[in-house]
């Protein structure tokens, strides 16, 4: 595609024009119903398009956007996996059911939450699972308000005020303990991006909430120290948090209840093969041990004699965290990717995972830095600093052109010009290896030609945004 | 059993090979033996997706959704033009993540740019976020922006939120360090004096229109109060009913907030939905989450980006306006083509269709022997039944005959709904199912 601007809706607007109908009124109409003073003059301001154009209009705008659809989406940390299509045939059948509907008319969706969330015990090692929280961030927050009424039953809740964060984590850590009201105290990594044991040591005390951690870590790689690392946050009376984004490495594998982890999220997008929808929606279940089962967000479904029902009578719930319960459309996929993997699939995929992602390191050894030279999980980090002049930034812009969407870049924060390369289990060989030519082939450009990756893409719509303009003077309505 | 993992295990082996290893084990050796899970997952085999679709189908059938519905109480069944789900269902869209790589995403990002420029004409306010999950979240986080905003810790929140916006409050607030005032109604409109006897000192209030029993507020004069003592006013709106009423921005507003599911999305008990987020300009670099600008490339070709990003926890971590990352850009999408396929026009026409058969209703069955409106206040498309027959029975006695009734609110209040969705057959079906229970 070459450069081309694509009108907006408000542009391509015709007076008069409509794109949908309703049936005509079959009551008898009344004048004045509402006092005038109530009313507008006149509807909002939307544009007027038949239905062949909004078509077109929004056809033309998927023509200008990447999916795992049309290619290779290795974005690190995102778990850009094959989105299967029958998951979304299945979601519609649940459409129609209204959130307020009795219980003996729910009975489908109370029973499949019900299993998805022993599903999903299972699979974390965990004792119970909340569907509430609609997506990672929202699980996160969701699981500290769960460490932080445990320690405010206790009257511990006045001295436990930090949460323990690594520098390597992802940003929502930070941001979803503040939320949660807690002060934070990062820590740093040691060079393979696993946890300080010195610096968590002296990290911990009286003073600790808990610590979130993100295993396999930001690196791509285990912590195998983990038990250790649990340890220490027990004993000093914390809670150790497991951020579920890399989840995707350890299926039927590793089990985070079993590493020593007493609250974990997952991100259902990501390792259950919900589509990322451009951003949304996901969802987030938060999964905990016994010990702080009594805290989940309210109503819990529960099994009773005669069927399935919502508990809403739980004294020591945080709350509701959401509306109703839960993003369940995103769920009832994720059910149903479940079902079709069965747990030998799940540790098949996982295992295809983590092979992908050390066949592509290993190609790329020689031409990028690894930012650790050892075998990873699901994902690993390159850097282009051992090449003097490129950066990250370009050689995403050159794989742009190669119908390749971009690893995650200068992510994590302890790396410099980071490349996060995650590349699924649901890609072939012959993929991962156009992968590797492509960037070869990039870096080779860029020793012959210095500084000729600045001009990429050419083959977008647009060329490099200007940023700082969009920044300084915002304009983000039309 | 489905397996979406293509290479072969020849092809396995082989890519093992070409790092010189024999077997998956030595990819795994860094995860300490202690931790390992010795056994098969206890969970099913894995299904075909013949066998998948028919398990699926045991739980949808489960569902009861084919009758007649007079129930909403913070989800809406509206009309949803099938080019809706056939244009989400894009795989461009569909199947993309959060546009991180500009070039390559200009189509999500116009469209969540559509989307942001709708929502602020529909509530006439001047900017918008990209979306966050609902419009009890979205409150939430109105509630962060006044407190960052007035540097107050004391919140206003009305009585006639929905009771899932007013729980969520109550979750997040503790942990904001906000102290919530709840407004309590008169005569089921949030009672002014009130608003105005505590507003002193208080960040702003939160409330909504039409309310939690379908009634119409006078955000203007709720507005003034708050503005009176320098807080800020939080309109929690109902999208369809802006089709006719009075935009939030127009009548004092700062913060327009609500849930978009009427606007095209599906019930889908409970989600997902859309939560939007508009305010004024001045308060555009507080709005939490993802926001899309316009700007240009090198040529000046018109382009869309991720902006004001600096207000974001991957760049500003524990110091970001809000955690949300992941958002409900597809719901959002869906609410800007449901926007621009009704226009103008159809917007109106379903919001009057929704008004004209609510009161249609209404008037039948508070003219039944023994039932009345509770409350005087105008309404827009839900209204509270009151009578001496207890809710339940009510409730039985219309499932009896098919028919799904409004929301027991207590045992003698029943809340209805009607919208564009029930003829009036259904309608009258439904009077004189009341009728009979009056009897």
């Amino acid at each position: 595609m070459s450069r081309s601007v694509w009108p907006t809706c408000f542009e391509k607007s015709h007076p008069d024009r409509r794109g949908a109908d309703i049936p005509a009124l079959d009551v008898p109409v009344k004048e004045n119903l509402l006092p005038a003073e109530l009313l507008d003059d006149a509807p909002p301001a939307l544009p007027e398009m038949s239905e062949r154009e909004v078509m077109r209009h929004y056809t033309g705008l998927s023509r200008r956007n990447h999916g795992v659809d049309n290619g290779f989406y290795p974005l690190g940390s995102c778990t850009m996996k094959y989105n299967p299509r029958m998951n979304e045939v299945v979601s519609a059948w649940f459409g129609g059911l209204h959130p307020l509907a009795d219980a003996r008319d729910a009975q489908g969706a109370l029973r499949l939450t019900y299993d998805l969330e022993r599903a999903l015990c299972e699979i974390t090692g965990m004792d119970a699972v909340s569907l509430q929280p609609a997506a990672g961030a929202h699980g996160e927050l969701t699981g500290l308000m769960l460490i932080r009424a445990y320690h405010a039953r206790r009257g511990e809740l006045a001295k436990r005020t930090k949460i323990l964060v690594p520098d390597s984590a992802h940003g929502t850590n930070p941001a979803s303990a503040a939320m949660a009201g807690f002060e934070v105290v990062e820590v740093p990594s040691g060079a393979d991006g696993g946890v300080d044991l010195d610096a968590l040591r002296a990290a911990c005390g009286e003073d600790t909430a808990g610590l979130m951690l993100t295993n396999p870590n930001t690196l791509g790689l285990f912590e195998t120290n983990i038990l250790t690392i649990a340890d220490i946050v027990h004993n000093a009376g914390g809670f150790v948090y497991y951020d579920g984004a890399n989840l995707n490495a350890v299926m039927g594998i590793a089990r985070p209840g079993d590493m020593g982890f007493d609250v974990v999220h997952l991100n259902l997008h990501k390792t259950f093969a919900t589509p990322h929808g451009g951003g949304g929606p996901g969802s987030g279940p938060v999964g905990c041990k016994a010990r702080l089962a009594e805290f989940l967000p309210a109503p819990v479904v529960v099994k009773r004699e005669g069927g399935y029902a919502l508990d809403a009578d739980r004294p020591f719930s945080i709350g509701k965290v959401k509306s109703f319960y839960g993003n369940f459309g995103v769920c009832v996929r994720a059910y149903a990717y479940i079902l079709s993997l069965g747990g030998e699939g799940l540790k098949e995929a996982s295992e295809a995972a983590v092979l992908n992602a050390n066949y592509i390191m290993h190609k790329l050894r020689g031409a990028y830095k690894v930012a650790a030279d050892r075998p990873c999980m699901h994902e690993f980090v390159l850097s282009t600093e051992n090449i003097p002049g490129l950066t990250a930034n370009d050689v995403a812009k050159g794989l742009i052109d190669r119908g390749i969407h971009p690893p995650t870049i200068y992510f994590p924060l302890i790396v410099r010009e980071a490349m996060m390369v995650e590349p699924t289990e649901t890609e072939p060989p012959e993929v991962l290896d156009a992968f590797c030519d492509a960037m070869v082939e990039l870096k080779a450009l860029h020793e012959a030609n210095p500084g000729a990756l600045g001009e990429f893409p050419l083959t977008t719509p647009v060329g490099r945004p200007d940023q700082t303009l969009a920044a300084r003077k915002p304009k983000v309505v039309g | 059993m489905r397996s979406y993992v293509p290479a072969t295990r020849e092809e396995r082996a082989r890519m093992l090979a070409s790092m010189g290893l024999t077997s998956m084990e030595e990819l795994l050796r860094d995860i300490p033996e202690g931790v390992r899970l010795r056994h098969p997952l206890d969970l099913p085999g894995g299904l075909s997706e013949k066998e998948v679709l028919a398990a699926l189908k045991g739980y949808a059938d489960e569902n009861v959704t084919d009758r007649p519905i007079f129930r909403g109480a913070g989800a809406y069944r509206h009309f949803i033009p099938a080019i809706i789900p056939a244009l989400a269902s894009l795989g461009e869209f569909l199947t993309a993540y959060t546009p991180y790589q500009f070039e390559m995403s200009q189509g999500m990002l116009q469209a969540i740019f559509e989307y942001q420029s709708l929502i602020a004409r529909l509530t006439g306010m001047d900017a918008s976020n990209a979306s966050v999950y609902d419009g009890a979240t979205a409150a939430a986080e109105a509630m962060l922006m006044c407190r960052d905003s007035t540097r107050r810790q004391k919140l206003l929140v009305s009585r006639g939120l929905l009771p899932d916006v007013l729980a969520v409050l109550r979750t997040y607030a503790p942990c904001a360090g906000m102290e919530l005032v709840e407004v309590p109604l008169a005569e089921g409109l949030t009672d002014l004096a009130a608003v105005k006897a505590n507003a002193e000192g208080a960040a702003g209030l939160i409330a909504a229109s039409p309310n939690c029993y379908g009634l119409i507020e006078d955000i203007a004069s709720l507005s003034d109060a708050v503005h009176a003592c320098r807080g800020l006013m939080v309109a929690y709106a109902e999208p369809i009913s802006l089709g006719l009423l009075k935009k939030p921005g127009g009548l004092g507003a700062d913060i327009a907030v609500g849930d978009g599911q009427p606007l095209g999305i599906p019930l889908s008990w409970g989600g997902p939905y859309v939560g939007f987020m508009a305010t004024k300009q001045r308060l555009l670099r507080s709005l939490p989450g993802r926001v899309v600008g316009e700007t240009a490339d090198a040529d000046g070709n018109r382009a869309y980006v991720l902006t004001l990003q600096a207000r974001e926890q991957h760049i500003r971590r524990e110091k970001a306006t809000s955690n949300i990352c992941s958002n409900q850009s597809l719901c959002a999408v869906m609410a800007g083509i449901y926007m621009t396929a009704m226009g103008p026009r159809g917007l109106r026409e379903v919001a009057e269709s929704c008004l004209q058969k609510a009161h249609y209703a209404a008037e039948r069955i508070a003219a039944l022997p023994g039932m009345k409106l509770s409350y005087g206040a105008p309404f827009f498309m839900e209204f509270v039944v009151e009578s001496d027959i207890s809710s339940g029975t009510i409730d039985e006695a219309l499932r009896g005959k098919g028919i799904v009734g409004g929301l027991s609110l207590d045992d003698r209040r029943v809340l209805y709904c009607v919208t564009e969705m029930n003829t009036r057959q259904e309608i009258d079906a439904l009077v004189d199912a009341l009728k009979e229970v009056c009897a």
